[in-house]
């Protein structure tokens, strides 16, 4: 998505900033959201819901569930399958009388299938999606970033973002009065 | 013992704490981390009786493999079972352990269904708690069998046999039940870890830790959109897993109410056993509870006011699990069935175990009726022996259920008498010593509660004081993480 056609990476990875609670951080991303910055992402301790509003990051998610509910319908139409090939057609026997589709029986199985399927489909999912694992991360180069799974909150601007200008971002971070500003090397 | 890990502030004893508060103390995002990550990070080292705990369990463990290795050498027959009382300890005691089990995933999933803040510090440790629970459960099933070396054979496999497994059998269902369950609730904890690992790995002094916790992250940074995702996904598979914790446990009621057997074939057992397993559950999370917070001074965490919580939730339990008690006895007499009322007659009154019946009447239903007084259920000494009469309780439940029902059912001359043998005891004795090593290990090579969200949950508390009283208890970061020791408040 970058304008220029350079191909190598850059030197810079972004700019962050570093604030000590949630507050400040979802004021300075919406302030960033709303100067037009359009690459930026936060670092929390905990999950911030104030960081998925539309204005700010505008966060929503609707693969997870989908996906979920699609795999958990295949583990139903697996299960059940399953159980009626081996009972009903490849190995058809008579148990207590009932019919050979004895459907209220394949209940059970069917059931823990469904809940497998989705349960295990969906950690996937969220997993590939979120790209992880990846033990590396430009980020990770920012100072005190272990702080983000701690005590502080980051915002980073990304420098692949087309508004990006070290001093003017520079700038406008300090103006949204964190407790540090650096830059992150790639 | 020497106080390994200080305590906050002057000992005031248990203080109430007012309205929807969960957190005692002040406390900040970083003393939060640091109280609980401390203890796996073993800044402090660990206390005694740690050390006690985890050696105990792990010499019962050793005598449960001896039970073990000896079992598949001659089989079966070194356990006291019998016709007609085929089944005995070893099925009492996968129905006990996988009713424990349920209770950290009532406490995982359905409370947070139902938004329960006091959820937040016990449900880390109670989900290990049904993990460890599920594996000395998992056990039975597989070693009961005839030829354990075969069991792979329940699992539909294409085969030279021509065989499938009998998917019309609850013994079947049960297969796929407790495997699902044992999944899907590993991956609901290792989901609910990741970012806490994380947190381990930034923390770690250690390269080997470091590098161990950081591969269990899996890279996690903390991203905005991540959490997203991630709390998507923990929703979901809340909700996944309170149809599965109620399913599994019915299924394994369905291992005795589908089966014809007097005093087994009857439609209560479904919501009798869950509400059994919940009830035996709980009695096991605040055993841990209630030792692990004194031991390691989480008292700031798991309050006084959780205990009372647990302890009211194992009372309603434990008094549908009286309904159905006192159910059962009215289906026999009301049912006009000669074999049931005969059944009936013979667990309470006549029968060679009776006395078994009282002793779980006594255990189950009158000393549980104590948790009504507030002041007992706050008596920590009372509520750890109610809670230790539970369990017990809930294992004569099974006891009362199995052999009872078994050695006298439909033709008197089949008749017969359970006693369980040395090996009986071995097994079970040593499955207690596989989960009292597991949860020691847990406790001290992960967080036994859940990092992230008590900041979420802090947070949660300060907003709320924010807006009562008017003045700014904002968390202030120190500046120098170094000084920071545990427990200490950034700001007075």
């Amino acid at each position: 998505m970058s304008h220029t056609t350079n191909t190598l990476p850059l030197p810079l990875y972004g700019m962050v900033a570093e604030f000590d609670n949630e507050e400040d951080l979802i004021a300075a991303t919406r302030a960033a959201k709303a100067a037009g910055y359009q690459k930026i992402e936060a670092y929390t301790p905990y999950p911030v819901h104030g960081l998925n509003e539309p204005d700010v990051l505008n966060l929503q998610d609707w693969k997870i569930p989908v996906i979920t509910f699609l795999a958990g319908i295949g583990g139903a139409i697996g299960g059940l399958a399953l159980q009626t090939f081996t009972s009903v057609i490849d190995y058809k026997w008579n148990v207590g009388g009932k019919p050979a589709f004895s459907w209220p029986q394949f209940i059970p199985v069917t059931f823990e299938c469904t809940i497998l399927a989705a349960a295990l489909t969906g950690v996937v999912a969220m997993f590939a999606l979120n790209g992880l694992p990846r033990p590396h991360h430009p980020i990770f180069n920012a100072p005190r970033f272990e702080l983000a799974s701690q005590s502080s909150f980051f915002l980073c601007i990304e420098a692949a973002d087309g508004k990006f200008d070290r001093e003017d971002t520079e700038a406008f971070l300090l103006a949204q009065h964190p407790l540090a500003v650096s830059e992150v090397e790639n | 013992m020497a106080d390994v890990y200080p305590t906050p502030t002057p000992s005031d004893g248990e203080i109430e704490l007012p309205g929807d508060t969960m957190i005692a103390h002040k406390h900040t995002y970083e003393s939060v981390t640091d109280r609980i990550a401390s203890i796996v990070l073993n800044q402090l080292g660990q206390p005694l009786p740690w050390y006690v705990m985890t050696g105990i369990g792990f010499l019962l463990l050793n005598m449960m493999m001896y039970a073990i290795v000896y079992l598949l050498f001659k089989g079966v027959g070194i356990w006291g079972i019998n016709e007609p009382s085929a089944w005995g300890f070893d099925i009492i005691n996968f129905v006990w352990w996988i009713g424990i089990g349920h209770a950290g995933t009532l406490i995982s999933a359905i409370l947070l269904l139902l938004r329960q803040q006091w959820r937040t510090s016990i449900n880390r440790f109670a989900e290990a708690m049904t993990l460890f629970a599920v594996s000395c459960a998992g056990l039975y099933p597989l070693l009961h069998t005839g030829r354990p070396w075969v069991a792979y054979w329940m699992f539909p496999y294409p085969n030279i046999l021509g065989m499938w497994p009998q998917f019309r059998s609850p013994l079947i269902w049960d297969v796929f039940a407790v495997s699902t369950y044992a999944t899907v609730s590993a991956v609901f904890w290792f989901v609910g870890l990741v970012p806490d690992l994380a947190t381990l790995r930034d923390r770690a002094t250690n390269g080997y830790a470091k590098i161990l916790f950081g591969m269990g992250a899996l890279g996690w940074r903390g991203s905005a959109t991540h959490w997203q995702r991630y709390e998507t996904i923990y929703l979901i598979l809340a909700g996944l897993s309170t149809p599965l914790v109620l399913s599994v446990h019915s299924i394994v009621s369905f291992d005795f109410s589908v089966g014809i057997v007097p005093g087994w074939h009857t439609t209560i057992f479904p919501p009798y056993f869950v509400a059994g397993a919940v009830f035996a559950g709980f009695a096991m999370v605040i055993t841990f509870a209630i030792p692990l917070r004194k031991l390691y001074h989480l008292e700031d965490f798991i309050t006084i006011k959780h205990l009372d919580w647990m302890a009211k939730i194992m009372l309603t339990t434990g008094l549908i699990v009286a309904y159905g008690y006192a159910m059962e006895a009215f289906f026999a007499w009301y049912g006009g069935d000669t074999y049931e009322m005969y059944m009936m007659k013979n667990r309470m009154f006549t029968g060679p175990y009776a006395w078994s019946y009282w002793v779980l009447i006594g255990t189950n239903i009158l000393i549980p009726q104590l948790m009504w007084v507030k002041k007992f259920r706050h008596n920590l000494v009372i509520l750890f022996l109610v809670c230790q009469s539970v369990s017990v309780g809930m294992w004569f439940e099974r006891f009362v259920i199995i052999p009872i029902s078994l050695h006298r059912d439909y033709l008197p001359s089949s008749w017969g008498y359970y006693t369980p043998r040395p090996f009986d005891y071995m097994m079970f004795i040593g499955t207690m010593g596989q989960f009292l090593f597991l949860m020691f290990l847990f406790i001290r090579f992960l967080p036994m509660i859940s990092i992230f969200e008590m900041r979420e949950l802090l947070h949660h508390e300060q907003l709320h004081k924010h807006d009562d009283h008017g003045h700014d208890h904002g968390n202030q970061a120190p500046t120098d993480t170094e000084t920071v020791t545990p427990g200490a408040n950034a700001s007075h």
